[in-house]
C-alpha cells in the first residue's frame, strides 16, 4: 500500500503492516546526476572518437559511419545499459546515491528503463531538462514524464550507517544504583518521549559543539534533578553528562 | 512502555548485520540467484528486522536506529516482495522474431489508427499541393524537393553513379541513427495523451502526400517507385509502428473505457512498448542500409523495374512477417 503526502518522502506499508519510507530526489540533486552523466557520455564519445579515428586512415567513410553510430548508441544505451546493471543507477546516480525505482518500491523492470530513458528526449525540451524539471516541480513524488510513463521514482540513498551503540553502555560505577528506592521512583517517573530524548543525546553527543553539548547535559541534569532528587553525596563530583548516563543506565535496566 | 536498547540492540544486531550483508551481495552482482535455502533465511532475516523497525518505532525511539532498520527493510522489501520475473539475459533474435510480430498482433487496433491517421495527412498534403503549388516550400522544406521533379530526375539519371557514391556507410549511418531519433520521438510524444504523436504521424503523411502528388503529377511515378518503394516499404511502416506504440501510450494515459487504474494500464502496455520499439529499430537499420546503398542508383544504371520489384518482395515479405509469425507465436 501506498501513500505520500506532499513532503520529499514516499511511505510503503508492506503486507505485513511495517511503514517505512524512501526519501525522493529532489530536482536539483538529479539535474546535478544528469550533468555528471552527460560529462560521462561526452568523454566516452570522445574516447570512442579516437578510436575510430585510426579507423579513418584505412577508410573515412567507414570511420564516419562508426563514429555517427557509436554517438547513437552511446548517447542512447548509456542510461538503459547502467540503469539495467547497476539496478536503477547511472554513474552520476552512484556518485550522488540517488537510485530508480519501481513507485511501489520494488525492483525495476527492463522495460520500465527503456520508457523512462527513451522518454528523456520530450523531458529535454526545450532545453535543460525544462519539461522534466517542471513536471518534476508539480508531481507529487518528484517525477518527469519518464518517470510518470514507466511508473518509476527517483530516491535517495544518503549513508545511513549503524549508529555508535557503545555509548550507551556503562563504563563507571552508578552511584545513582545503590539508592534503589530513588532508582524505582525515577523509573517511575520519566516518560517515554523523555526516555528516548535521553538516550538521543547520549549518542548524538558528538554531533554537538563543546558549549552546546553542556548546555543539553545540563538541562537533562538539572531537569532529573528536579524530578527525583539524590542524596548530594551521591551526585557530589559527577558531571552533568555523567548524570544523565547514569539516569539513562537507571532507566533502562 | 521503555524499551532496554542495549539489550534490544545485542539481541538484535547479529540478525541486522547479517541482512546488510546480503543486501550489499545482491546489489553488488545483480545476476547472482539465491538458492532456495537461502531466500527462506534472506526472508526470515527480512522479517525479523522488520518485526525490529515495528517495535522500535511504536515507541518514537532513537532516530538513527529507526533510520538504520528502515533503509535495510526499504532495501530488502523490493528483493522480498518483488514476483514480477525478471528475464536478465533475453535473447535479441527470439525477441525480433516472435516477440515483435505477436506484440504487434497484439496491439492492431493502434496500427491501424495510425495508417489512417497518417493516410489523412497524405490526402491533405496530397490536395493541398494539388490546389495551391506556391505551399510546396512549406510542404516540403528540404532543398533537394524545392525544384521541379522532372529536372530533378533527368540530373539523377544523368549521372553515372549513386549520389550517394564515396559515402555510402555514413550516409547509411546517418539514416538508421536519424530514423530511430524520428521514431523514438514520435513514440515519445504519445505522452502528451496521443496528440504529439497524432501530430507528428499526420506531418509525415503531409510529405509523403506532397511528394507524390508532385512527382506523379510531373509524370515520374516510375522515378517515384523506384525512389521510394526499396526502402519506403520498410521506413514508412516503422514510423508507423512507432506511431503505434505512441498511440498505445497515449491511450494508457487517457485511459478510455479501461477500468483499470492510470499506473496498471501503463504498466499493461509497457512490455510491448519496448518490443515495438525494438523491432522498429531493427527495421531501420535495414531501411538505412537499402536507403544508402540501393536507393540512390537510378536508371540507366538500376532499372526501376528491378528496385520496384525489390520493394515490392520487401514488403510482401515485411507484411507475412507481422502476420504469420505473430499469429503462430501468440
Amino acid at each position: 500500500m501506498l501513500f505520500a503526502a506532499r513532503t520529499n518522502r514516499l511511505q510503503v506499508r508492506t503486507p505485513e503492516g511495517i511503514l517505512f519510507s524512501f526519501l525522493l530526489a529532489s530536482p536539483v540533486t538529479r539535474f546535478l546526476a544528469v550533468s555528471i552523466d552527460v560529462a560521462c557520455v561526452i568523454a566516452l564519445i570522445s574516447s570512442l572518437r579516437t578510436v575510430v579515428g585510426l579507423l579513418g586512415i584505412l577508410d573515412p567513410d567507414v570511420a564516419m559511419a562508426f563514429q555517427i553510430v557509436a554517438y547513437f548508441v552511446v548517447s542512447v544505451a548509456y542510461g538503459i545499459g547502467t540503469e539495467w546493471y547497476w539496478r536503477g543507477q547511472t554513474i552520476g546516480k552512484r556518485l550522488l546515491r540517488l537510485r530508480v525505482l519501481d513507485e511501489r518500491g520494488l525492483k525495476l523492470e527492463f522495460s520500465q528503463i527503456v520508457i523512462r530513458n527513451l522518454l528523456r528526449c520530450v523531458d529535454l525540451l526545450p532545453a535543460f531538462y525544462a519539461v522534466g524539471g517542471t513536471v518534476c516541480l508539480l508531481t507529487r513524488d518528484t517525477q518527469r514524464l519518464g518517470d510518470i510513463a514507466a511508473n518509476t521514482i527517483v530516491v535517495r540513498n544518503p549513508p545511513i550507517l549503524e549508529p555508535d551503540l557503545d555509548q550507551l553502555r556503562p563504563d563507571k560505577w552508578n552511584s545513582l544504583r545503590s539508592h534503589l528506592h530513588l532508582s524505582a521512583r525515577l523509573r517511575q517517573c520519566v516518560t517515554p518521549a523523555m526516555a528516548a530524548l535521553t538516550v538521543d543525546a547520549i549518542l548524538r553527543r558528538e554531533e554537538f559543539a563543546s558549549a552546546e553539548r553542556l548546555r543539553l547535559f545540563n538541562e537533562l541534569a538539572q531537569y532529573f534533578k528536579t524530578l527525583v532528587p539524590y542524596p548530594a553525596e551521591t551526585i557530589e563530583g559527577v558531571t552533568d553528562e555523567q548524570y544523565v548516563r547514569n539516569v539513562a543506565d537507571v532507566i533502562f535496566r | 512502555m521503555i524499551v532496554d536498547v542495549p539489550r534490544f540492540v545485542a539481541a538484535e544486531r547479529d540478525t541486522w548485520k547479517e541482512l546488510e550483508t546480503i543486501l550489499e551481495r545482491i546489489e553488488a552482482d545483480p545476476s547472482r540467484r539465491l538458492s532456495v535455502a537461502d531466500l527462506r533465511h534472506f526472508h526470515y532475516l527480512y522479517q525479523k528486522t522488520s518485526a525490529d523497525l515495528a517495535r522500535i518505532s511504536t515507541f518514537a525511539f532513537e532516530p538513527r536506529i529507526c533510520r538504520y532498520l528502515e533503509s535495510l527493510v526499504a532495501r530488502a522489501y523490493g528483493e522480498v516482495h518483488e514476483t514480477r520475473e525478471t528475464k536478465r539475459s533475453a535473447r535479441l533474435g527470439t525477441l525480433f522474431w516472435y516477440g515483435f510480430p505477436a506484440a504487434f498482433q497484439r496491439r492492431i487496433a493502434a496500427f491501424w489508427l495510425a495508417v489512417a491517421i497518417m493516410m489523412a495527412g497524405t490526402i491533405f498534403g496530397g490536395v493541398v499541393l494539388r490546389v495551391d503549388p506556391t505551399t510546396k516550400p512549406i510542404l516540403l522544406p528540404f532543398s533537394h524537393l524545392q525544384g521541379d521533379p522532372a529536372e530533378r530526375v533527368a540530373h539523377e539519371e544523368k549521372a553515372k553513379r549513386s549520389s550517394a557514391a564515396g559515402s555510402q556507410s555514413s550516409f547509411s549511418a546517418f539514416l538508421m541513427t536519424h530514423n530511430i531519433r524520428v521514431s523514438i520521438f514520435t513514440f515519445s510524444s504519445g505522452i502528451a495523451a496521443g496528440l504529439g504523436t497524432i501530430v507528428l504521424l499526420f506531418y509525415n503523411g503531409v510529405i509523403l502526400g506532397a511528394i507524390t502528388v508532385d512527382y506523379v503529377f510531373a509524370g515520374q511515378t516510375r522515378f517515384l517507385l523506384g525512389w521510394l518503394l526499396p526502402h519506403g516499404v520498410i521506413e514508412i511502416p516503422a514510423i508507423l509502428i512507432a506511431g503505434q506504440a505512441g498511440l498505445l501510450l497515449g491511450g494508457a494515459i487517457v485511459g478510455w473505457k479501461d477500468r483499470a487504474s492510470f499506473r496498471q494500464r501503463l504498466r499493461n502496455v509497457a512490455p510491448d512498448l519496448v518490443v515495438l520499439l525494438f523491432g522498429l529499430a531493427v527495421l531501420l537499420v535495414w531501411a538505412g542500409v537499402i536507403e544508402a546503398s540501393f536507393s540512390q542508383w537510378h536508371e540507366p544504371v538500376m532499372p526501376y523495374g528491378l528496385k520496384i520489384g525489390f520493394g515490392l518482395v520487401e514488403l510482401t515479405l515485411l507484411v507475412l512477417f507481422l502476420s504469420k509469425r505473430g499469429v503462430r507465436q501468440s
